[in-house]
């Protein structure tokens, strides 16, 4: 279908293949993405817009950005060939992009590192975040303590019960903790509340959103500062093997890792794109998070891109074992790969993910976050589809250790 | 004619503002939302302003976020504030008939609803304009093509954020009244507005024919006397709201009596010929 014609004003249609010249200067890719937020935001979006533009075209600001990287972050990350992982799932060489091995754990510092940098160059002093596992916030909380700025980030009540880990690291680093009472007290009531933050607070503020969601020029900005992981995957991948992976696959929630991976290979036909999208206890409404695979196109934070909402418009429930993927929405980049065919969008159980969370942790000594769980169990069955002699990466966008109290919870063995 | 249209002409010639109260549809029912309206009108609103419940309206602060999740709790449907609006209106006479009727909606229930479907549904329940305040004038364009054939009013709002050039093209596709928030910020009562509010609004007023209105933050009569000088109508909300908190220890007519008295007094602020 075609989701232009459902939308009011100008028609943007779909393109034949999916390019990499998105978004347009309205913020469109193809008809999805846009502005839908209140007039409040629209300056604090064109200034940001600007600012990045000019960081964007500034060697200064990106070598600044890529000596933080490289010393700070510890980039470029590994990539690791997983033999026994390889070995168990029968097929495809199985390669790791370690992003787990970033500081703070996580791909997410990636994004955090470069908005906090562009909220200098703005002037601004505060900066607000949203979160659901917490990694962003732990990301975004670094950063703030590293160029000095107040931070405080909004958490869903019920992911700071899952998170405990990270809500206090972030209160060591300084950051303000702010716990959302509202609706399902997750990721989405989190943005909500940062949003709102956001309406009377942009003159100073800047609002460090967590992925690849969100107005433009949001969508934008995290996969360009995601896109390192894709860009070094794709080097490595020359200078390992000699050649390009078949496939990669990574996990999407709102879907930056995902974003940041697969955005340099858009123009690689020969390059299968895979994303795994929380598939959760079952494909029953409230009890997944599969806005791509099962959603509509809809309007959701300020973006029109795939979203799992009823027949009125409200947005539904949903649920998944990993707090950073329990997100009705998904960015818009997101939804015009899946319309334009470039990358496949598939469902993975809360029940695979925990599989496959064992697994890795038992085959390769290493110990996923829940989200990028889901990705390996993709990857194992796209290995054993593909055969001998392929390659496929995943995207091992970030460590578990934050999810271990949650897991032995969920074993019946609950730590302290 | 637009009742929009008709109630400013008629307002100017009299010298007088609009009060525009707000009220959340179906919290904690439609039977209430059916009485307050006519009650409103009867105690001194001009206009009154029907909130569509959204579960996740970013420009609403604590109090009507919490009112859109009562309602939505109890499983409120776009068809059904219709349906009661539509009896509002047939059985509605005098200044119950008179009174323009404007929906307050997110856009992400009018793209769902169908742009056109949730036009023609909303101009036969007798709804005269809507305010879609997560639709800036950029994705505004096809909306108020289609809002002008379906003789509804397109209400677009100018906040204390918005360049000077861009409030005069949100003017230019604006109909029935301009919307101008008070506070760059969410709404909800306020105790103290900016003290540019007035001059930005006078520089507005200078370039555009459109009613200018304030809302966000005006929330007692003393308010509204301060600024009925300044605009054409004030727009209550969180204040009417808040009070539909105590319902579960009201009667339906304690509560709609107590909103009344209320709006009856913020009238008493307003700026009226003497």
């Amino acid at each position: 279908m075609s989701a232009s014609s459902t939308l009011s004003g100008r028609s943007a249609s779909l393109p034949e293949a999916a390019s990499v010249s998105v978004p347009d200067a309205l913020g469109r890719f193809g008809p999805f993405g846009g502005r839908f937020v209140p007039e409040t935001l629209m300056d604090a979006l064109h200034q940001m817009t600007m600012a990045y533009q000019e960081a964007k075209a500034d060697p200064e600001f990106q070598a600044t950005l890529n000596a933080y990287l490289k010393d700070y972050v510890g980039r470029p990350s590994p990539l690791f060939l997983a033999k026994r992982l390889t070995e168990l799932a029968g097929g495809a060489a199985i390669y790791l992009k370690r992003e787990d091995l970033n500081h703070t754990g996580a791909h997410k510092i990636n994004n955090a590192l470069g908005q906090v940098m562009l909220a200098t160059r703005m002037k601004k002093t505060r900066i607000i975040a949203e979160t659901g596992a917490g990694q962003h916030g732990v990301a975004t909380a670094t950063a703030c303590a590293l160029f000095g700025l107040e931070c405080t980030v909004y958490m869903g009540e019920e992911d700071i019960r899952r998170q405990k880990l990270n809500v206090f690291n972030m209160r060591t680093m300084g950051a303000n903790v702010v716990s959302v009472t509202a609706g399902s007290r997750t990721l989405r009531d989190a943005t909500n509340e940062a949003m709102r933050d956001w309406m009377g607070s942009s003159v100073q503020t800047h609002y460090t959103i967590g992925s690849v969601v969100g107005p433009h020029p949001f969508p934008m900005i995290v996969r360009d500062f995601q896109s390192v992981i894709g860009r070094e995957t794709k080097a490595q991948c020359l200078a390992q093997l000699n050649r390009l992976p078949d496939a990669v696959v990574a996990c999407v929630g709102g879907g930056s890792n995902a974003a940041g991976m697969f955005y340099p290979f858009v123009a690689d036909a020969e390059v299968e794109m895979i994303g795994a999208e929380a598939g959760g206890r079952s494909p029953l409404s409230g009890e997944h998070a599969s806005s791509l695979t099962q959603g509509r196109p809809g309007v959701l934070h300020g973006s029109f891109s795939y979203v799992l909402q009823d027949e009125d418009g409200q947005t539904n429930d949903v649920h998944s074992i990993s707090a950073g993927l329990d997100y009705p929405g998904v960015g818009p980049e997101h939804s015009y790969w899946k319309d334009t065919g470039r990358v496949r969008y598939e469902s993975v159980t809360d029940a695979q993910a925990l599989e496959a969370y064992n697994t890795l942790a038992r085959r390769e000594g290493i110990l996923p976050a829940l989200e990028s769980s889901h990705a390996v169990a993709q990857a194992m069955i796209e290995a054993a589809r593909l055969g001998n002699g392929k390659v496929v990466v995943i995207c091992l966008s970030g460590r578990g250790d934050k999810d271990a109290y949650e897991i032995a919870r969920l074993r019946g063995e609950p730590m302290g | 004619m637009n009742r929009i249209d008709t109630l400013f002409a008629h307002l100017k010639s009299e010298g007088r503002k609009a009060l525009m109260p707000f009220v959340t549809a179906g919290d904690p029912d439609l039977a209430t939302t059916a009485a307050l309206i006519p009650e409103l009108v009867h105690r001194g609103a001009s206009l009154i302003e029907v909130g569509i419940p959204y579960s996740d309206p970013i420009a609403d602060g604590p109090v009507i976020a919490a009112s859109y999740a009562r309602a939505l709790r109890k499983g409120i449907k776009l068809s059904q504030i219709f349906a009661m609006l539509k009896t509002l209106r047939a059985e509605a006479s005098g200044a119950v008939a008179l009174t323009p009727l404007v929906t307050m909606v997110s856009y992400s229930i009018v793209h769902r609803h169908g742009v056109e479907r949730y036009l023609v549904d909303a101009a036969e329940a007798g709804v005269d304009g809507l305010i879609v305040p997560d639709l800036p004038v950029e994705e505004a364009a096809g909306l108020v093509k289609l809002a002008t054939v379906a003789n509804l009013k397109l209400i677009q709002l100018v906040t204390p954020t918005t360049p000077p050039e861009r409030a005069l093209q949100i003017a230019r596709t604006t109909t029935g009244f301009l919307y101008y928030v008070s506070v760059a910020g969410i709404t909800g009562e306020r105790k103290a507005f900016p003290p540019e509010l007035a001059a930005n609004v006078a520089w507005l007023r200078e370039r555009t024919e459109l009613p200018i209105c304030i809302g966000f933050g005006v929330s007692t009569p003393e308010h509204v006397k301060l600024l009925s000088p300044v605009a054409d109508g004030l727009i209550v909300g969180s204040a009417i709201v808040r009070r539909l908190e105590s319902s579960d220890t009201k009667s339906r007519s304690e509560l709609v009596n107590e909103i009344g008295t209320f709006v009856e007094e913020l009238a008493g602020g307003l700026n009226q010929r003497s």
